[in-house]
């Protein structure tokens, strides 16, 4: 790969990689993100692969492997350009089909296209899918083109033309002014003003200044970092730089969280790429300004991604919080100045810089401008990453994007912010998603984690699991942290194990305030979130719980019983045969009946009950009927031959 | 260093540029409760005893006066409603842990904390740090550090290294607020001092 | 235990005592656990007190202490997952094996772990076995699943 010294050469290189790039040739691109990696894409990927080759079509197809196109409930998944034809759930026996049906005779494999539930009509393009046509996808569209080990994707989309614009246009105060005048706020939680925070970085006293990359993404149940940075790892390296010459820092660290290997190898890659081609390292383009990037990996622990701690776990010691009274832009790693942002808060830089502060901010609300990944997941149909503009309401986001809920069940409520967010209930659905109006309703943007709960999800149970994995993760170095989680959990799993006493709720609203207010960092002042805010909406079930011992979700394992109606059995042995607790006795002339004593209440039963019999019933807040004496289980059928 | 102007209850104290609101506090005679501070040791703000209510630019925060830099024109309270109610509910986790602590006896009674408001746990350490921190930034001989996170974290001695230093040393000791320390230090010693650690080696 | 690769995962660094919490990546990586004497050797050659690598080693999931199983199983504790059942198949994998999560059963076989998000939620509840992933997983199946290991 040829040094680029100067943005002319810039432009006959893209040139170049473009001339050779047919944009009529057919290119199959097939998702190759972490999720359809689970999903078996790579055994697509070598059937793909194989079949061009089988086919003699290895000139006349382009086959690409991209990083997270964001429709994770339906991976793996393949779109073929130029047309953007769209096939879901692909598997390794599809592809001969796809290959000649589709790229041969250009005629589209019907089953294979998405299906819209309420019309029932097969939607052909990815761009007519509702999931994909109600997003405004600006930072994470690019995923579905670029291969995320190939640099030269990413020029042919225009990468690398922002670094070009900063280095030979613009001054580092004037690329400041602009980050500074889109309003730009933090994506990884905190909703700070990206640009003030470089500018208090900019001005601090000190020769030295470091840039970071937060990629600890600790949130359980959110990837939008993951799949940003294995899909298109070039757009936050080239954020970062632009970064670094409005702060004036030469040296960057990205932090990459341990559980992520695939990001960690994309972005190595990255970085050698850009090395290689002098787009990091020394006198960058011609323009004097020296960078470099290194990749430090977590160890597995969610506290140190809190930006105090991660700076010190970048100094080889234990990734614990420090008081943050003097920000971190003044004295952070080695007590130097250093300007930590999230991923996505990096990724959104070079299109601010393309396009311009104005055209950024005519995205989203008036405190909130632009675009925000999600990832929306839990019991939601379509489960996946989505790109929406700030403002779109939950409403839509939910049942427009996600396609409601799955299995026809009842919304309940929203959880966003993770362990130091809230759940939103169904009265604020029309609320129109940014930084404030989701602090207002007692939560919080944090990093885009959005879990779509049912009637079926415990509300109790989702404070006791927050705290449970705070208790897990906090560094516990405070009282107000360490002890009041340990309390507050010893409270919830009383009370979801039906030992919960009257005052509870007090009691745990009285740990809250001390908790959150004393404690040294944000994990500790904003745990009692989950359980505040469950109780603020669903103060109902904490009181069935305690009260009268049940679980209005039928979730708590000590407060419930399954219970097989004898009146509704037919004996089918389904239940029997997959009960992991072998706990139902009964034959295929006995209707069944569960061993309350070894019953795990694991569901299994439940689940598995053929609904036109429907006779396993769940009971909370009341007591098992006796069994049914064994001489009364005879099932007497009437004879199938006569 | 430019000298700064603070109000603490009420009070004005001249402090340096660079002083913490305990260190202005106590220059002035005005006592801040501390447990896990040492005037020998940087300060670790864990404790949170020490929360007090300050005032600046319009908005008042609780912040820890060990480790918050004075500021021009701040106000500090070093007691109000919030402030005592997060010192006895802070007392009253620590007591569950330490009930006979003397030091946290002392501080209970001025705030009302009561020992039996939690139940009790098995643990008796705080971990104030004291003893790590003393071991590492004044003996620099990190003959004992922490282990683990969380509501698992512990203090541990490092065998080889207490086995030679601790019985001539023993300094951190009396810094232990709960004595847990020197259980500990017991209890390491019979077990993990002796390199051979057969039963018989134990007896000795 | 390998000092030749040891020496080479600290040279890679250049003895550099901030790449402490990466030095100990690699070592766990290659021997699947770290024992006393190579804690003692990496404070040796990075200049670390042992005290603060012991607390390293202790404070982060990613290092065990004491050898792990041939297989690792790790069930995703994410929020996703977490309503979609995965507590339930967690109980019967503890049922199934006799161990928690964080160990280790006697004969070596499996380790047990939890992990916060492996980003694959649609496909939830997921269990992670020696890298391969078996998603929609259930009480119900986790015989069969962990069956196909020896």
């Amino acid at each position: 790969m040829p040094r680029i010294n100067s943005p002319a050469e810039l432009e006959e290189l893209r040139k170049g990689i473009l001339s050779k790039r047919d944009p009529n040739k057919p290119c199959i691109t097939l998702c190759s993100g972490s999720a359809c990696h689970a999903s078996g894409s790579e055994e697509v990927a070598a059937s793909i692969e194989e079949e061009i080759k089988k086919q003699g079509l290895s000139a006349e197809v382009d086959f690409r492997k991209t990083g997270c196109h964001g429709f994770c409930e339906r991976g793996p998944i393949i779109v073929i350009h130029p047309e953007g034809i769209c096939y879901l759930q692909i598997e390794p026996k599809d592809v001969p089909e796809i290959i000649s049906q589709t790229i041969k005779e250009k005629k589209v494999v019907e089953r294979l296209l998405y299906t819209d539930p309420s019309t029932n009509e097969k939607i052909v393009h990815e761009s007519e899918i509702p999931f994909y046509k109600n997003q405004e996808r600006l930072v994470f569209g690019s995923n579905g083109n670029i291969d995320p080990k190939s640099i030269d994707d990413y020029l042919a989309l225009g990468g690398y033309s922002a670094l070009v614009k900063v280095l030979s246009q613009m001054t580092s105060e004037q690329v400041l002014e602009e980050v500074k005048k889109s309003n730009l706020r933090g994506r990884g939680g905190g909703g700070f003003p990206a640009g003030r925070k470089w500018e208090e970085c900019r001005h601090a006293p000190g020769e030295i200044k470091y840039v970071i990359v937060n990629a600890d993404e600790g949130d359980p149940g959110a990837y939008m970092d993951r799949s940003l940075l294995e899909g298109n790892p070039h757009s936050v390296l080239e954020g970062l730089t632009i970064g670094a010459y409005a702060i004036g820092s030469h040296e960057g660290y990205i932090y990459v969280r341990q559980e992520y290997p695939l990001a960690v190898e994309n972005v190595g890659i990255a970085i050698k790429q850009a090395e290689e081609y002098g787009f990091l390292g020394e006198n960058i383009l011609g323009s004097g300004f020296d960078f470099t990037v290194k990749v430090h990996r977590g160890a597995g622990a969610f506290v140190s991604g809190e930006s105090s701690a991660l700076m010190t776990a970048l100094e080889g010691r234990v990734g614990e919080p420090r008081p943050k009274y003097i920000h971190t832009a003044i004295k952070g790693v080695w007590d130097r100045p250093s300007n930590l942002n999230n991923v996505e808060t990096w990724a959104t830089v070079p299109l601010i810089i393309n396009k311009g502060a104005d055209w950024f901010a005519q995205f989203g609300t008036e405190g909130s401008k632009g675009t925000k990944i999600f990832s929306l997941v839990g019991k939601v149909n379509n489960t996946g990453l989505v790109e929406v503009p700030m403002g779109i309401t939950l409403r839509d986001i939910i049942y427009k994007i996600g396609g409601g809920i799955r299995g026809g069940k009842k919304f309940k409520a929203v959880q966003t912010g993770g362990p130091s967010g809230g759940c939103i209930p169904e009265e604020q659905l029309d609320m129109k998603v940014d930084f404030d109006e989701l602090s207002k309703a007692g939560s919080m943007m944090g990093s885009g984690g959005m879990i779509v709960m049912d009637e079926d999800t415990c509300m109790v149970d989702i404070a006791r699991y927050f705290l449970d994995f705070l208790s897990d993760e906090s560094c516990g170095k405070c009282v107000p942290c360490r002890e009041g989680i340990r309390q507050m959990l010893k409270i919830l799993a009383n009370i979801s194990e039906g030992k919960g006493k009257e005052g509870d709720i007090e009691r745990l609203e009285e740990l809250s305030e001390v908790t959150g207010d004393a404690s040294l960092c944000a994990l500790g002042r904003t745990a009692p979130n989950p359980v505040l805010s469950t109780i603020r909406y669903f103060r109902d079930e904490y009181e069935a719980h305690i009260k009268e011992k049940r679980c209005p979700a039928y979730f708590c394992k000590e407060l419930i019983s399954y219970y097989i109606d004898p009146k509704k059995c037919q004996a089918c042995m389904i239940c029997l045969r997959q009960c992991p607790a072998e706990a139902i006795v009964g034959s295929k002339d006995q209707i069944h009946v569960i061993d309350q004593e070894k019953c795990t209440k694991c569901g299994t039963c439940f689940e598995v009950c053929p609904p036109r019999f429907g006779a396993v019933r769940r009971l909370s807040g009341e007591p098992v009927p006796s069994p049914v004496p064994e001489e009364a289980r005879i099932i007497v059928r009437e004879s199938k031959a006569k | 260093m430019s000298e700064i102007l603070l109000q603490i209850d009420g009070r004005e104290v001249k402090a340096e540029e660079g002083m913490t609101i305990l260190e202005a506090a106590q220059s002035a005679g005005i006592y801040i409760p501390t447990l896990c501070h040492h005037e020998k040791l940087e300060p670790y703000g864990v404790c949170r005893i020490c929360t007090v209510e300050v005032e600046i630019r319009g908005r008042t925060n609780l912040v820890a006066a060990c480790v918050y830099t004075v500021e021009e024109n701040l106000v500090v309270r070093t007691r109000s409603e919030k402030v005592d109610k997060i010192r006895k509910m802070l007392l009253e986790l620590m007591l569950a842990h330490a009930p006979d602590s003397e030091q946290l006896q002392d501080l209970a009674g001025e705030y009302g904390a009561d020992k039996d408001h939690f139940e009790k746990e098995p643990s008796f350490c705080i971990l104030c740090g004291l003893c790590v921190r003393y071991c590492a930034e004044v003996k620099k001989k990190n003959a004992i550090g922490f282990v683990d996170r969380g509501a698992r974290r512990e203090i541990s001695f490092i065998p080889e290294i207490a086995s030679k230093e601790c019985n001539s040393c023993k300094e951190c000791f009396s810094l232990c607020p709960t004595s847990y320390l020197q259980a500990a230090f017991v209890l390491t010693e019979s077990l993990a001092f002796s390199r051979d650690s057969s039963p018989t080696a134990l007896k000795k | 235990m390998d000092n030749d690769k040891i020496d080479q995962i600290i040279n890679k660094y250049q003895g550099d005592a901030s790449a402490l919490i990466q030095v100990l990546l690699g070592i766990q990586s290659e021997n699947h656990w770290l024992s006393k004497e190579v804690l003692n050797k990496v404070s040796k050659e990075l200049k670390v007190p042992l005290s603060r690598i012991q607390h390293v080693a202790t404070f982060y999931k990613a290092f065990s202490l004491v050898p792990k199983g041939r297989h690792e199983i790790h069930i995703c504790m994410g929020t996703a997952c977490h309503i979609r059942g995965a507590p339930r198949v967690l109980d019967t994998i503890q049922d199934l094996i006799g161990i928690r999560p964080g160990e280790t059963d006697l004969d070596l076989k499996f380790s047990l772990e939890t992990v916060n998000c492996l980003g694959c939620c649609a496909l939830g509840p997921v269990m992670e076995v020696d890298g391969k992933y078996h998603g929609k997983m259930a009480p119900a199946k986790v015989g069969e699943v962990l069956k196909n290991y020896d």
